[in-house]
C-alpha cells in the first residue's frame, strides 16, 4: 500500500531524513516514535509530497512527486500537528473543505460532498457538531473536526502527526479509539507521528523509532520500547510495565537527586 | 446588539445555505441595493430630476412596458450623459475595489489587506504625480495611463521582490510590497515638492474623484473589472480553502502557489485600471468585505459576490454625498467614504462577535 526505499529529505541544507524505509499494507496502523528533530514530521511531510525528496516513496504503487497535488490529496489525508483553525467557520463547512480533491478547480461542492461530510462527522460522533463554529470547539472537539475533514476526504491513507499533542488524557483516548474503529474495517492505513511512547504501543501495529532522520529500530511495540533504546534515544529513564490487559506501559522514572541545597 | 446577528441568521440560517454560496435572500437585498444606489445616484444633484422621472425615463428604455419618458432635452442630457456615465464609473470602481479587498484579505489572511496592500497605491501614485507635475494641462490626459503602469509595476517589483527573497509564505510578500510602496512614496514625495505648485491638484487625485469625460471611460474600464471580478469569482470556493493555511490547502489538493499569482494579478491588474480613473479612494476594499462579513457569513462564496454588488453602490452612495453637500462644489469621494465609511463600519463591528479574514 506505502513503500518508501531509500528516502532523504535536505531542508536548508540540512538532511533531515536520511535513507528511511518503511512499508505499510492495507490496515496497518505504523507510528513513527522519536525525540524531538528526529524528522518524523518531515518524513510525514514527505509521504504526502508537500517536500521534495530523494529516493521513492509509492502509494498504490505509484510515485508520490509524480502524482498531480490533487490526485496525491485523493490518496493520502494529512491531519497536521497544529491545524489551523478559521474561528467563523462552521464544522460542516470545515469538514466539506475535505472534499476539495474530489471537485474540479472551480467547482462547488453538491449535495452528494454534504453527506459525505456529515456520514464523516457521524462516524466520528460528531453529528451534532455540525452547525458549532470552530472557534467554540473544545480541543477534544476540534480535533474530531480535523479528523472527520480527513475522513471526508476518502483517501486511502492516514497521516497523522501528534494528534493528540494538545488534547487531555481523556480526550486523547477517545481521539485515538476513533482513529482505531475508522481503521476497524480494514480500508484505511495510518501512519502516525506520536509523543506518548504508552499510546503509540498500545495502538500501533508497528513502530518505527527515528533519532537524528535515521531509523534506529522498528518492529512490534515490545521490540521497540525498551528501556535501554528509550534511554538512549530519548535521554529518559523510564521503566517498560507490561500488563497483559494493559499492554505495554512506558512510566518515567525521576532520576535520583541529590538532597536539596536550601535556597539563601 | 441583536440587528446584524439576527439579520444573519435569518438570511442565511442554516449552514447548508452557507455551502451553496449566496442565499436568495441576499440576493435580493444586493439587487435591490444596487437598483435604488443607482436609481438616487441618477436623479440627485444639483439639478433635481425627480426620482419618480428618472425610473420612468429609464424604463422607457425598457421594450414592451409601454411608458413615456417626461423628460426634456436638458434632463435627457443631464441624465444620459452627465450623471449615467458617473453613477455607471462608481458601480465600477466600487465593485472593484471592494471585491480586490476581499479577495487580499483571503489570498494573504489578513484582515487588513486591502487593494493597495502591495505597492499598487503607492505606483499610481507617483504614476499621477509625475504627469501633473510635469505635464500640466497636456493635450491627452495621461494621469489614467500614468496611474495604472505606476499601479502594475509596483505590485510587479514588489512581486519579484517576494519571489526572488525565496520562501512561498506571504508575510514575505507583504513585507516586500511595504518596501517597494515606502521607496514609491519617497519618490513620488520628492516629485510632489520639486513642484509645489500641482501639490493641491496631487492632493485632489490621491484623495479621489468620480468625474468622468463621459462614456469611454466606462467602456475602457469596463473589460478590466468584468475580466478580474469573473477570476475572482472563479477562485471564490478555493479562497475558503486558502483559510486553513497554505500547507493544509496543498495536502488538500490546491496548487497553492498557481492560486495566489492567479487571483493577486487579477485583483492588481482590476485595481490598477479602477485607481486610474478614480484615483485612491480609500477604505471601500476594507469597510465592504468586513461588512459583508459580519451579516451575511465569511465563506468567500458569499463575501465575494456580495462585495462586488454593495460596494458598487455604496460607492454611488458615497459619491452622491460627495458631489452634494457643498455643491456645486465637490468633496473628494475619498474623504467622503473614510468619513462616513467608518462610523458605519464602527457600527457594524459593535454589532457583531467576532472579525476575521
Amino acid at each position: 500500500m506505502l513503500r518508501a526505499e531509500r528516502v532523504w529529505v535536505s531542508l536548508d541544507g540540512a538532511k533531515v531524513v536520511q535513507d528511511v524505509g518503511l512499508a505499510l499494507e492495507k490496515g496497518d496502523w505504523l507510528g513513527l516514535i522519536g525525540p524531538n528533530g528526529a524528522g518524523k514530521t518531515t518524513l510525514l511531510r514527505a509521504v504526502a509530497g508537500l517536500v521534495p525528496y530523494a529516493g521513492s516513496i509509492r502509494i498504490e504503487g505509484d510515485e508520490v512527486s509524480s502524482l498531480g497535488r490533487r490526485a496525491a490529496a485523493r490518496r493520502v489525508a494529512v491531519v497536521p500537528q497544529i491545524p489551523v483553525i478559521p474561528p467563523d467557520t462552521t464544522v460542516l463547512e470545515y469538514v466539506v473543505l475535505g472534499r476539495t480533491p474530489h471537485l474540479g478547480y472551480s467547482g462547488t461542492p453538491g449535495p452528494r460532498d454534504v453527506v459525505a461530510a456529515r456520514s464523516a462527522l457521524a462516524r466520528l460522533d460528531g453529528a451534532h457538531l455540525g452547525d458549532r463554529r470552530l472557534g467554540s470547539l473544545s480541543g477534544g472537539e476540534r480535533q474530531r473536526a480535523v479528523l472527520a475533514r480527513a475522513v471526508a476526504q476518502d483517501a486511502s491513507l492516514l497521516l497523522l502527526d501528534e494528534p493528540t499533542s494538545a488534547l487531555d488524557v481523556g480526550a486523547q483516548q477517545q481521539v485515538l479509539e476513533l482513529v482505531a474503529s475508522l481503521r476497524a474495517d480494514g480500508s484505511l492505513t495510518v501512519l502516525s507521528a506520536m509523543h506518548d511512547l504508552t499510546h503509540a504501543g498500545q495502538y500501533a501495529d508497528r513502530l518505527l523509532l527515528l533519532d537524528g532522520g535515521q531509523e534506529q529500530a522498528s518492529g512490534t511495540p515490545p521490540e521497540v520500547l525498551t528501556e535501554q533504546l528509550i534511554a538512549r534515544h530519548f535521554g529518559a529513564s523510564v521503566r517498560i510495565v507490561a500488563d497483559e490487559e494493559a499492554g505495554i506501559a512506558v512510566v518515567p522514572l525521576r532520576p535520583p537527586v541529590e538532597a536539596e541545597q536550601p535556597v539563601s | 446588539m441583536a440587528t446584524a446577528g439576527g439579520l444573519r441568521a435569518r438570511l442565511s440560517a442554516r449552514p447548508e445555505r452557507a455551502l451553496r454560496g449566496v442565499s436568495a435572500g441576499w440576493a435580493l437585498a444586493a439587487t435591490a441595493f444596487v437598483v435604488v444606489s443607482t436609481l438616487l445616484g441618477l436623479a440627485l444633484g444639483p439639478v433635481d430630476l425627480g426620482l419618480g422621472a428618472v425610473t420612468r425615463e429609464v424604463l422607457s428604455h425598457v421594450p414592451f412596458l409601454g411608458l413615456e419618458s417626461s423628460f426634456s432635452g436638458t434632463d435627457d442630457a443631464i441624465l444620459w450623459e452627465l450623471r449615467a456615465p458617473r453613477v455607471a464609473l462608481g458601480l465600477l470602481v466600487g465593485a472593484m475595489l471592494a471585491s480586490a479587498g476581499a479577495a487580499y484579505q483571503g489570498v494573504f489572511r489578513n484582515p487588513l489587506a486591502d487593494p493597495y496592500l502591495l505597492g499598487a497605491a503607492a505606483g499610481a501614485g507617483l504614476g499621477a504625480t509625475i504627469v501633473i507635475a510635469y505635464d500640466p494641462g497636456g493635450g491627452l490626459d495621461l494621469r489614467p495611463i500614468a496611474a495604472f503602469a505606476g499601479a502594475i509595476v509596483g505590485v510587479g517589483v514588489a512581486y519579484l521582490l517576494g519571489r526572488s527573497v525565496g520562501g512561498s509564505g506571504t508575510t514575505t510578500l507583504i513585507l516586500a510590497g511595504v518596501t517597494v510602496a515606502a521607496f514609491l512614496t519617497a519618490v513620488q514625495t520628492y516629485v510632489q515638492q520639486q513642484n509645489a505648485e500641482t501639490v493641491q491638484e496631487v492632493y485632489s487625485w490621491i484623495l479621489g474623484q468620480l468625474e468622468t469625460s463621459g462614456w469611454s471611460d466606462v467602456l475602457i474600464l469596463l473589460p478590466y473589472v468584468a475580466f478580474s471580478s469573473a477570476v475572482l469569482l472563479w477562485h471564490r470556493r478555493l479562497l475558503d480553502v486558502l483559510a486553513v493555511g497554505d500547507d493544509e490547502a496543498a495536502s488538500l489538493g490546491v496548487p497553492v502557489a498557481r492560486v495566489r499569482l492567479l487571483v493577486v494579478g487579477a485583483a492588481t491588474l482590476g485595481t490598477a485600471a479602477a485607481v486610474a480613473f478614480s484615483g485612491l479612494i480609500a477604505f471601500v476594499g476594507i469597510i465592504v468585505p468586513h461588512a459583508v462579513r459580519l451579516v451575511a457569513g465569511t465563506s468567500y462564496r458569499v463575501v465575494l459576490p456580495l462585495s462586488l454588488a454593495f460596494g458598487g453602490g455604496f460607492l454611488v452612495l458615497m459619491d452622491l454625498v460627495a458631489r452634494t453637500v457643498v455643491a456645486p462644489a465637490q468633496l473628494p469621494i475619498g474623504v467622503v467614504t473614510a468619513f462616513l465609511g467608518a462610523p458605519f463600519f464602527a457600527v457594524v463591528l459593535r454589532s457583531t462577535r467576532t472579525v476575521g479574514p
